[in-house]
């Protein structure tokens, strides 16, 4: 895709010539590692996204098609508690439901740990951080009960196999998944003609629920400044209906619930009679529409390079969406190739969860540095801490994910948070630490000055100097 | 040491040594005029569910026993008798002195516009977006109360404590802070620590405003203090300078089974919380204060088989202060007798929340009620004055 001439107007040129594998690693990875040698070129990134995924059978998550017998087991005790209310027998099975509750709460923190582990050990940082991006995007999580844990099986099964091929597919793969479908309400709600709505009669109304098709055009899809109207909203929420799951099968259409009749989204009239395919068609045609590749272009930009990237950027990410008809692909060869990407300065400040990742990287934690670690010392050491930082694990405030502004993140509470984490965890991560001078280096990579290089030699302990380290600008800016 | 440079020759070229906090926008004196206004508003959010036929139990009329049977306590069980209709659970009598000082009222039978599914989830979160519904929301009440008022400053208003404040949420600032967030660096580390980040001008002041705010609670002893004394001795601290506005959350109040000791515990906490943001105001600040505590729902009026009570509709609102009318039980009663119930089972919500809290934030800062209808809560009707502001 990428061995062709280069033509010095050709900003892909310019890119060769500035391209920094350093810079590649912080702003488009999770850091140095002094164990992984970083990407010598462009080209070796992009090859990184499609190479086999080692990482995934080096640290497998469950993913949600197997998640979903924990949803079934839990569903049964719930069953027999139903029908035995008031007995021992319900009683036991409220018990056993607990259990189900708590193995799912301990697996939520063992994937924290694979997921932790290959952001560690990846040659292909990109790879998992394009992940995240998505993931982000399509933001989703359980609401109650087991499903509350689903977030990474969830990831796992419609995101990441889904991020180098087409954007209306990630976008179908994510917005009919059991868990958005679950998040964002689209279970329950009801065609208020569907036959469903008229066995239940006026006394027992059922309604629409228009919060999934209000996101997805808003945050999936157009962006809040798309020209979609209420109209489009509730037309859009009317052929959503239908869309549901169970634990045993998954995805599931209950036609019974549908609307009848052909609903128009942005002047497009879709279907007479209720049908699966006619969602999937208006999804792709809101993936293709240009409003979606403005607002992908815009996010990617501000998440990758800056909270104010240069416009160009933005339209060269959007002409390479639109020239390649929503291939992913082509996009993030343009963001690798664009010469903004290789601003020597770094401006967008690390979230919580890449300044914990990065730090584990740079430290090169062993791969057992999980093994055998119980739920309280993962809440006492990462879970809570991301909690002070602000950015609790799989849990976004909303349906947006996390803020991408840095003002949000640099706060007193938040920077006091990091400080505390710094200084205090990394050592319990990794025994001996390195020596802070050292360490300063391969942190920090060229961007180490003569402040932090002072600190860490002049810090009473090890620990302090590599919190030290840490805390540097270098470190917590990408 | 293989650093070319002494430490003192390092820190005393680049300025850092002594404190350089001077460049925190905390330091920089605020006078009173220049805020917004100088009434103070508490927001606590009681999560879980509260309740409110448990903290004020109606136990003249004869029903309540009936539904209640051993959670049932009245004015003879030791609940502090009200007005001969109503009686303050047990728990707390702390509060008794402040009731007889005119300082503390409910409101019963209030909810959100919530209904019927009675999650946690979704009830907190329209709680505190103040909306009818939660589709393209993305921020809480009390931050849009921000955005409406002029002369705000982001040390106005303080979410406290660690739980994500949602009605606080939105595109004005505010600041966030957890007492248990200070800072603990040796004072070499705090040093270093300036020095390293002396060249992020953002990073550098949020970790010197970290260290003002971790010095707010000097000299108040913490340990053994409860993570809610901490919270409120941090508002009152705040309040007592130029915040106008903090909210924080007190958790505990979903009480399924074993009613009894969880509610005390819930209403200890509560008591306390309000009794150490009055103790530790400073000069006239309680006189000028009204604090609103809302809760998700209320509980079914019926208790269960395991000497609790599950998810219900109608709850009740707590308010304190020394700007508010106190000593009263406010709302309209819908009773509790046969037919009385939502859905045969819960209190029979007969007004908004968020028209009580309209009418406090209308009290204290004189903001319009059309803004309030509006923007603030969009799409609320106020009703009439229920007075609950001096």
């Amino acid at each position: 895709m990428l061995s062709r001439v280069c033509v010095r107007s050709d900003p892909w040129c310019v890119a060769l010539r500035e391209f920094d594998p350093q810079i590649a690693e912080i702003r488009f990875g999770y850091g140095l590692s002094p164990l992984k040698k970083p990407p010598e070129n462009a080209q070796d990134v992009l090859d990184g996204l499609t190479a086999p995924d080692v990482m995934q059978s080096a640290f497998p998550i469950e993913r949600f098609a197997k998640f979903r017998a924990r949803m079934v087991q839990a569903q049964a005790q719930n069953a027999i508690r139903r029908k035995n209310r008031g007995t021992d027998i319900a009683e036991a099975a409220r018990k056993q439901r607990n259990v189900l509750n708590r193995e799912a709460r301990t697996a939520m923190f063992d994937w924290l740990g694979q997921t932790m582990l290959r952001r560690t050990y990846t040659e292909t940082a990109f790879r998992e951080r394009i992940i995240a991006f998505w993931a982000d995007h399509f933001t989703a999580r359980g609401k109650r009960g087991v499903i509350r844990r689903g977030t990474s099986p969830y990831i796992e099964a419609a995101i990441r196999p889904f991020v180098t091929g087409r954007f209306d597919d990630l976008l179908q793969s994510a917005v009919m998944h059991p868990l958005m479908l679950d998040y964002l309400d689209q279970t329950r709600a009801m065609g208020p003609n569907s036959t469903r709505a008229i066995k239940r009669g006026p006394k027992n109304p059922a309604g629409l629920n228009e919060n999934l098709a209000r996101e997805v055009l808003e945050l999936h899809t157009l962006g809040v400044n798309g020209p979609y109207t209420q109209d489009d909203v509730t037309q859009l929420a009317e052929l959503f209906t239908g869309m549901t799951f169970d634990a045993r099968n998954g995805f599931k259409f209950r036609q019974d619930f549908a609307e009848p009749g052909a609903e128009t989204v942005l002047g497009v009239a879709y279907g007479e009679e209720p049908r699966v395919k006619w969602v999937r068609e208006a999804l792709v045609d809101l993936a293709a529409h240009p409003s979606t590749a403005r607002h992908l272009a815009w996010k990617m930009a501000v998440h990758f390079v800056s909270d104010h990237p240069d416009p160009k950027l933005i339209d060269a990410l959007e002409a390479a969406y639109i020239d390649h008809d929503g291939a992913l692909m082509p996009v993030y060869e343009v963001l690798l190739g664009h010469p903004s990407a290789w601003e020597p300065t770094f401006s967008n400040f690390k979230l919580p969860i890449d300044f914990v990742s990065s730090a584990l990287r740079a430290l090169a934690i062993p791969e057992n540095a999980f093994a055998g670690r119980d739920e309280k010392w993962m809440r006492r050491f990462f879970a809570m801490p991301l909690v002070h930082m602000g950015q609790t694990w799989e849990r976004p405030v909303g349906p947006d994910g996390w803020a991408e502004e840095d003002p949000e993140w640099i706060t007193p509470q938040g920077i006091s948070a990091r400080v505390a984490w710094a200084m205090d965890v990394p050592v319990r991560m990794k025994d001996p630490l390195p020596d802070p001078r050292a360490f300063a280096e391969t942190a920090l990579g060229r961007f180490a000055d003569d402040a932090v290089r002072f600190a860490a030699g002049a810090a009473e302990s090890r620990p302090e100097a590599v919190g030290l380290v840490l805390m540097s600008p270098a470190f917590q800016r990408k | 040491m293989s650093s070319p440079l002494s430490r003192r020759a390092f820190l005393a070229r680049s300025g850092l040594v002594g404190c350089s906090l001077a460049a925190s926008p905390l330091l920089t004196p605020v006078s009173l005029a220049a805020a917004p206004w100088d009434t103070r508003l508490v927001v606590i959010i009681l999560r879980g569910g509260m309740d409110g036929l448990d903290v004020v139990q109606p136990y003249g009329d004869p029903a309540f026993s009936k539904l209640r049977g051993s959670l049932a306590v009245g004015a003879e069980g030791g609940a502090h008798d009200l007005d001969g209709y109503f009686a303050m659970h047990p728990s707390l009598g702390p509060l008794v002195p402040m009731w007889d000082a005119g300082q503390l009222s409910f409101v019963h039978a209030v909810s959100t516009p919530y209904r019927d599914k009675r999650s946690h989830f979704d009830g907190q979160d329209l709680l505190e977006a103040g909306t009818t519904s939660m589709a393209g929301v993305r921020d809480g009440w009390l931050n849009r109360m921000l955005q409406a008022v002029p002369g705000v400053t982001p040390q106005t208003a303080y979410a406290v404590g660690r739980s994500d404040m949602r009605l606080l949420q939105g595109a004005a600032e505010v600041a966030n802070w957890a007492p248990d967030a200070d800072l603990r660096l040796s004072p070499q580390a705090a040093r270093l620590l300036e020095l390293v980040t002396e060249s992020d001008p953002a990073l550098h002041a949020a970790l010197a405003e970290a260290q003002v705010l971790s010095s707010v609670g000097e000299g108040i002893d913490k340990k053994g203090k409860s993570g809610h004394v901490q919270i409120a001795e941090f508002a009152a601290a705040r309040l007592s300078e130029e915040a106008r506005i903090a909210a924080f959350s007190l958790n505990g109040w979903d009480t399924h089974g074993g009613q009894a000791r969880f509610m005390d515990t819930a209403l200890t906490r509560l008591s306390e919380t309000l009794l150490t943001l009055r103790g530790k105001m400073r000069g006239d600040t309680w006189r000028k204060t009204a604090v609103v505590a809302m809760t998700e729902f209320g509980r079914t009026a019926r208790q269960n088989g395991t000497a609790g009570t599950d998810h219900g509709t109608g709850g009740l609102m707590i308010v304190a202060g020394g700007a508010i009318k106190g000593g009263r039980v406010y709302g309209q009663w819908p009773g509790i007798g046969d037919g009385d119930l939502f859905q045969d089972r819960d209190l029979m919500p007969t007004g908004d929340v968020r028209a009580q809290a309209a009418w406090v934030m209308r009290g204290l800062t004189g903001l319009d009620r059309s803004v309030l209808e509006s923007s603030i809560f969009p799409g609320l009707d106020m009703g009439g004055d229920p007075g609950l502001v001096l």
